[in-house]
């Protein structure tokens, strides 16, 4: 967990470096940065990039929740993808949301304590022929059911419990 | 001058004017929520549209300049329809509960609800659901009263710079938050309250403690004492309906004893022992060779706000408690000792201006062998609310005195209350201890007045002494880059949070223009020019105590009691590695 939290400061230190001198029109390129090498936007990413844009943190943090691609919780071992457009929704993905929220007591947004499993909901994976779209991990899982769905969620965790028996 | 035409008449407007303050200015009255005097428009709410001849479409007063020949009409049907319905959409949203709101017939919503004949439910949105955020010991923030006009992240980064609250999320999500949406108490936020004094709902209030304080005042086995801040006396009677500047301190005075407290203490006494010490630290560091320039102790928002940002001149702050802790310590050793009662079974209240006075008298430091020197801090607002509960009709009250031995006071004790003030009693004190002798003339004008900075560069016997007044955390910030940058030229700084001094301050009564605030002004200076003794090194009862138990200024039982240190607080990044 240590090196996890010093390779994190280091690479939001790498994106600062980066963006040396700049000004406060970098601040969603650097976010971004910060996301796609750390995974998330950590309060020492928000508190580093404030100092660096002169912006306090609640500026930072403001900027960032307004746009749905950041967030601010690392992502878990098993992430879950779910399709919230047009077609997934007439097909049903409230449902299919519903059932991952009650199972894992999960928002959209935020990772269990474990740091097993994640959600983030998507407007268009533009996979709608294969509605309601769930991705995890980066396969697809297509016409996806509540019952489907729960038994995915299943294997995750026994595939865990067999891990941990290892 | 441009002229223009509104509502069919002509009127005079200056170049840089707005539609809005163009006719403000002529009395007629337009509604908004957003608009705040001295800031720039940010033109959010939509309250303020008007028509303007040759515009189809309505256009907001408090962004649009005045042209010449421009013809307004301020309060058409389709005006006031507009209106009308944005109150309606905010009100669809909102709790609706006004019986049980703290800002009942205090709120701009349910005015503009009324005034505009909003008489039924037409939009039923659904209502935020969002826990209250009760962390702060100063200030309570409930996000369902929240109409998102932006006044408070305004104040907060406009006129404060803490920048503690901002929009966050968006559309329905939208709300205003702290950094990671942590509790008040874990951001910067200062406890100004500065934020409550712009909210035009009940969204941000002060965490209220008048329930435990007549709990206190019920209970036979406590003895209650009271202090009041030099500010109270000249803003309490607006509570009850008087214009402002109106001193009532000898009716404030005798509603306090009448509705139970056993001692009434004045904070100006401590004001002027303040000055015994903090004058004698001054001479000292300026005899030994610093840190200069000393900056002043008195402001709580100040202090948290020079250990959330410039804590590279925590050494140079004075290590004077505020007159309120110093009352607070006396109260609970002198005072205890001399009439036999257990600290421990006082319990000691302060009427303060002020909501970071909460925070103030939490603070660990503040609380010897965790018995706080101040149990419960009350706002101006606070105690008017608490003497309509008793039924006291202040301004009917026959004025009393204040109780001895705390409650002599000096005028110069007593514009504490004002920007400046400090400086002023300061000055006055510090000439007759380096010099022996008694200024001339008493009033030191250039530090007066309510502009965000002033100086003065005087002599005080041989000593070229430079001194600066800043009020209002944003005035601050100006002046403390000026002294990391290296400016030298100043002796001592008095810093206020809040613009004006605490006249001005978070816990005042609500509504108070500039004009207000300058009538509160003129109300203690009126005091400081009709009384007799105006020093504070004159004040009889503060070199009694000193001769009876805390031997001379800066001395040992003067540094265990009335100093304190501060301490660099921890930024988001340290906090969040421990999360």
């Amino acid at each position: 967990m240590e090196t996890k939290v010093i390779e994190e400061a280091a690479d939001i230190e790498r994106v600062l470096e980066k963006h040396a001198g700049a000004g406060r029109d970098h601040l969603i390129p650097m976010l971004q940065e910060v996301q796609e090498r750390c995974g998330y936007i950590s309060k020492l990413a928000v508190s580093r990039i404030g100092d660096h844009l002169d912006l306090a943190p609640s500026k930072v943090y403001g900027v960032a929740t307004f746009y749905n691609q950041f967030r601010f919780q690392p992502k878990g071992k098993y992430h879950f993808m779910v399709c919230r457009g047009t077609a997934c929704h007439v097909k049903g993905s409230l449902k299919v949301l519903d059932m991952i929220r009650n199972m894992l007591d999960l928002e959209p947004g935020e990772t269990t304590r474990d740091r097993l499993f994640s959600l983030e909901v998507v407007a268009c994976m533009g996979a709608c022929g294969l509605s309601p779209v769930v991705n995890l991990n980066g396969e697809f899982y297509a016409k996806v059911t509540p019952k489907k769905l729960a038994s995915i969620i299943k294997e995750c965790r026994e595939e865990e419990n067999e891990n941990e028996q290892d | 001058m441009i002229e223009l035409e509104v509502d069919g008449r002509q009127i005079e407007a200056r170049p840089d004017d707005t539609i809005l303050s163009a006719v403000t200015r002529h009395g007629i009255d337009i509604p908004t929520l957003c608009h705040m005097e001295g800031l720039p428009p940010s033109g959010a709410c939509r309250l303020c549209v008007v028509e303007v001849e040759g515009n189809p479409a309505l256009v907001p007063a408090c962004s649009s300049a005045v042209a010449p020949g421009m013809k307004v009409r301020t309060h058409t049907p389709r005006v006031l329809d507009a209106r009308r319905t944005i109150v309606e959409l905010l009100l669809g949203s909102h709790p609706d509960d006004c019986l049980y709101c703290a800002r009942n017939s205090k709120c701009t919503l349910q005015d503009l609800s009324e005034n505009l004949g909003v008489r039924q439910r037409l939009y039923r949105g659904e209502k935020t659901v969002r826990p209250t955020d009760v962390s702060s010991p100063s200030i309570t923030r409930d996000p369902d009263k929240c109409i998102l006009c932006g006044r408070c992240v305004r104040v907060c980064e406009e006129i404060q710079s803490v920048s503690a609250i901002d929009f966050a999320g968006r559309g329905c999500d939208a709300m205003i938050a702290t950094a990671f949406d942590r509790g008040l108490n874990l951001s910067t936020c200062v406890n100004c309250g500065q934020c409550i004094v712009a909210c035009p709902t009940g969204a941000l209030r002060e965490r209220s403690y008048v329930d435990e304080v007549v709990a206190a005042l019920a209970d036979p086995g406590k003895m209650v004492v009271v202090q009041h801040a030099p500010s109270i006396s000249v803003t309490l009677a607006e509570e009850f309906g008087t214009k402002a500047g109106q001193d009532v301190d000898g009716k404030m005075v005798a509603a306090l004893r009448y509705i139970g407290f056993d001692r009434v203490f004045d904070t100006s006494f401590t004001a002027d022992l303040t000055i015994m010490e903090e004058g004698s630290e001054l001479v000292q560091r300026i005899k030994d060779g610093g840190p200069l320039p000393m900056l002043t102790s008195c402001s709580p928002g100040w202090i948290k706000f020079l250990e959330h940002f410039y804590p590279d001149l925590i050494p140079n702050v004075s290590t004077c408690k505020s007159p309120q802790q110093m009352m607070g310590a006396v109260i609970k050793s002198f005072f205890a000792e001399r009439e036999g009662v257990d600290p421990a079974d006082i319990v000691s209240v302060s009427i303060m201006p002020c909501t970071a006075k909460k925070f103030e008298s939490s603070r660990p430091e503040m609380a010897p062998e965790h018995i706080p020197d101040v149990d419960y801090v009350l706002t101006t607002r606070e105690l008017g609310h608490m003497l309509k509960m008793f039924g006291v009709d202040l301004m009917a009250v026959e004025a009393d005195t204040a109780d001895t031995p705390f409650g002599e006071r000096t005028t110069a004790g007593k514009i504490f209350g004002a920007s400046g003030g400090v400086m002023e009693a300061a000055v006055r004190s510090a000439h007759f201890l380096l010099t022996g002798t008694e200024m001339a003339e008493l009033d030191v004008q250039p530090v007066r007045g309510l502009e965000g900075a002033k100086e003065i560069h005087t002599k005080l016997g041989d000593l070229e002494v430079g001194a600066a007044v800043v009020s209002g955390l944003g005035n601050a910030r100006v002046l403390l880059d000026q002294i990391r940058a290296g400016r030298d030229d100043l002796h001592f700084i008095e810093v206020m949070t809040c613009p004006g001094g605490c006249i001005n301050g978070g816990g005042q009564p609500l509504g108070a223009d500039i004009e207000a605030v300058k009538a509160r002004m003129r109300a203690l200076y009126r005091i400081d020019r009709e009384e007799e003794v105006r020093v504070s090194h004159k004040n009889a009862c503060v070199q009694r105590l000193y001769d009876e138990f805390l031997g001379e200024p800066l001395g040992e039982m003067s540094h265990r009691l009335l100093h304190t240190s501060y301490a660099r607080r921890e930024d988001l990044a340290e906090a969040g590695s421990k999360d």
